[in-house]
């Protein structure tokens, strides 16, 4: 389903940023300007979107994002509801199905699902025909959000996303961020680095767009952004690298490292952090380092998404 | 009771045979072909049009009894076997328990006596259990009935347990069926491995995993001189591996499904579970190798790998969902639209791929219009246009994902041991 107001999205959904063109991803961006300033006010709320409800269903174990949502949501006054469901502990798929069939009866305006199988926020679009399905991660597929908080975030330091070079360093493969960023990055003209050991980079990555390099060096150099990935630790008993030790040589960001990059780059993570792992502790509080303003601008982003997809077709402004 | 399909073209490529003739069937055996008189007391069916093959065979079946009775069953694999053309099918073994002792291999040939629609050869495990540590009491299946060993599903990992199978399958002169995945290198992958996987976020499976089987497999038959069938053989290197072998002298062949020949990973659209089977859904020059390997003869047979799965275990996200395609209701129409409505393989070299040579392989007395074998016949209307409906499907089961194809080929009419099993609603001449 389409919407056809000049002030909305294209979709009912927001899946991932595949499909989604960048006049929405601009329109995103636009509306989350006007409304951050709301989170630093003494009384942080709006009643943009009283009386409309919406649940957070995570399958995954999440405390930036869920509480992202979260306080987004009630910011915009939206009645938001959250659910952690250990896919686990239920019959997987089935429960996913019954669950969101289940959920769908509530007449809920706005499901969030976050689950480890790559396409579900997919199969909730077939089951759930009434309600918006936002995407908060799914599987090493897509993170729409997070690309749209990292987007969002660069502009605050740099003038345009169009000729930057962006260095997406760590565990690609297994990373839904870095698809999601690389494919928002390229659409929005920005040359993408993408960096890691050949294990952990999955063949084919350059049809999403970026270049790819083993060489950290190559994927830093010049750079005007170093977004550094999570290494799941829980991964190393699958050959992909030897050790943590020699992973943090190769491709961890350093204090030396940095002297490769732009004096003024931005050093990106989209948490949470293993210190010492891929980046040193201190430059993850260093001058250069934007991560808590990634956490912070997380809530703008969000709530300018619950209210495009939402709120932007009544008689609401923020 | 006699039967006389009048009017037809009978082609028999194991004769050598293709005209317009009649075929008479009399006490459930060919009687003859030619131009035959009919008489009153016999039963007359015009045929006009229609192609009269031996009866096609399905060497690769997975029926499911005993044990998820909930997905198919001997019978309702049967009547799926005769709806879509096929007199023989041959079962594999990854039933639960496993057909890995004569006691299963002799319930499931009496369940299928009972059914009484289709032969059915059951294979053998190779190992008990198929749990690829010890060999199966082979020759104890092999009187009981069955035609071939394999461990499909399980594929045999250790390669001495491998080469002791091929060396042990040759005292009953018996093929060894081989499903190729080095499972380690398949970690847990749900679809073929590359751009395509990258960007839907699903684990790949590399294609590595089958060809190093496939290379194993072929320099195990060397060293022993046991036959290996490849199964459902998915990737151009693949087929290169089997044609050199072929060259070579090598005891090798292989089936290809019509699945890996019509579509590709591209068609997997919106993470629809139909869509996911093992081998998985392969690159569009794997479609095209298949098809070449149809065309030059690398290929020895087409096997649908008929792999029935309830709703549950379909509708779940892709990397929870069983792998597997039914099949056994589309492969003709499949085959014959792309392949022979193509113009891409004549059709007696089709007829071929669906009898001789899947006979010949098994040492089935069968796949032959000669006079005096058992009057099994598959009559295809070439003109008849078949959209593939999945709700009238004659198998317990639903994963296709041809729904709403628009096909041209019909299997018009089924004929086992001389009885008319199946006859198709529109053919009603």
């Amino acid at each position: 389903m389409t919407n056809s107001k000049p002030n909305s999205l294209s979709s009912k959904h927001l899946l991932g940023i595949e499909d989604t063109p960048m006049a929405d991803i601009e329109l995103i961006l636009k509306t989350a300007r006007s409304f951050k300033e709301i989170s630093s006010r003494p009384v942080k709320k709006v009643p943009t979107l009283r009386g409309k409800s919406i649940i957070n269903l995570f399958f995954e174990s999440s405390t930036r994002t869920r509480s992202s949502f979260e306080i987004a949501a009630k910011r915009l006054s939206a009645d938001a509801v959250n659910l952690s469901v250990s896919a686990s502990s239920m019959g997987k798929g089935e429960s996913l199905i019954d669950t969101a069939r289940n959920l769908e009866s509530m007449n809920p305006d706005i499901i969030v699902i976050r689950h480890s199988a790559a396409g579900a926020p997919r199969m909730l679009v077939d089951y759930c025909r009434d309600c918006s399905i936002l995407n908060a991660g799914d599987g090493m597929h897509e993170h729409p959000t997070q690309a749209l908080l990292d987007a969002y975030t660069i502009l605050e330091h740099k003038e345009s996303l169009s000729g930057l070079k962006v260095a997406i360093v760590g565990d690609i493969a297994h990373s839904r961020v870095a698809r999601s960023n690389t494919i928002l990055l390229s659409k929005a003209g920005a040359r993408v680095s993408i960096c890691g050991p050949p294990t952990l980079i999955p063949p084919g990555f350059e049809h999403i767009g970026g270049q790819v390099t083993y060489r950290l060096e190559e994927a830093i150099d010049q750079a005007d952004v170093v977004m550094m990935l999570r290494t799941q630790l829980e991964r190393q008993s699958e050959v992909f690298y030897p050790s943590v030790k020699e992973y943090f040589d190769l491709y961890g960001l350093s204090e030396r490292k940095m002297k490769w990059a732009k004096p003024d780059t931005i050093v990106m993570h989209p948490g949470p952090i293993n210190r010492g792992v891929e980046i040193d502790p201190d430059l993850a509080d260093g001058h250069n380092s934007v991560i808590l303003e990634q956490v912070n601008n997380g809530v703008a982003v969000r709530m300018a998404i619950l209210y495009l997809l939402l709120g932007a077709d009544e008689e609401t402004e923020p | 009771m006699s039967l006389l399909l009048q009017h037809g073209t009978v082609i028999d490529p194991a004769q050598d045979l293709e005209k317009q003739a009649d075929l008479l069937i009399e006490r459930g055996k060919i009687s003859r072909i030619g131009k035959i008189q009919a008489k009153k007391s016999w039963q007359v069916v015009d045929v006009t049009g229609c192609i009269v093959a031996p009866g096609f065979v399905d060497m690769h079946v997975h029926l499911r009894e005993p044990g998820r009775e909930d997905k198919e069953t001997i019978l309702t694999g049967s009547r799926s076997a005769v709806a879509g053309g096929f007199t023989s099918i041959v079962c594999m073994p990854n039933t639960t328990p496993v057909n890995d002792c004569e006691a299963i291999t002799r319930l499931i040939r009496g369940r299928a006596r009972e059914a009484g629609l289709v032969n059915v050869f059951p294979v053998g495990a190779i190992t008990k259990g198929s749990w690829g540590v010890e060999l199966a009491e082979i020759g104890e299946m092999f009187k009981a009935g069955i035609v071939a060993i394999t461990d499909d599903g399980h594929p045999v990992q250790n390669s001495q347990v491998m080469r002791r199978a091929l060396e042990y399958s040759k005292i009953f002169d018996i093929p060894v069926l081989d499903h190729c995945e080095d499972l380690p290198l398949s970690a847990e992958g749900c679809m073929n491995e590359g751009a395509v996987s990258t960007q839907l976020g699903l684990r790949g499976l590399s294609r590595s995993a089958e060809e190093v089987h496939v290379a194993r497999d072929i320099i195990l038959s060397r060293i022993t001189g046991g036959r290996v069938h490849i199964l459902h053989l998915s990737t151009r290197e693949s087929l290169d591996w089997v044609r050199v072998a072929k060259q070579q002298g090598i005891a090798v062949t292989c089936e290809v499904t019509p699945h890996h020949f019509s579509v590709s990973e591209h068609d997997i659209k919106d993470y629809d579970t139909n869509y996911k089977m093992m081998p998985p859904l392969r690159e569009p020059e794997d479609v095209e190798a298949m098809i070449q390997g149809l065309v030059d003869g690398t290929i020895d047979a087409i096997g649908t790998d008929h792999a029935p799965h309830t709703r549950l275990d379909k509708e779940v996200p892709f990397e929870d969902a069983a792998s597997g395609v039914i099949g056994m209701e589309t492969a003709i129409p499949l085959s014959w639209e792309l392949l022979v409505r193509g113009e891409l393989v004549s059709k007696r070299r089709l007829v071929e791929l669906f009898t001789v040579n899947p006979c010949r392989i098994l040492k089935l007395s069968k796949g032959t219009l000669e006079e005096g074998v058992d009057a099994d016949v598959t009559v295809i209307d070439p003109d008849q246009e078949v959209t593939i409906d999945v709700s009238r499907f004659c198998s317990k089961a639903r994963n296709c994902p041809f729904h709403g194809w628009k096909l041209h080929g019909a299997p018009a009419l089924t004929v086992v041991g001389g009885k008319i099993v199946h006859r198709d609603i529109a053919f009603a001449r």
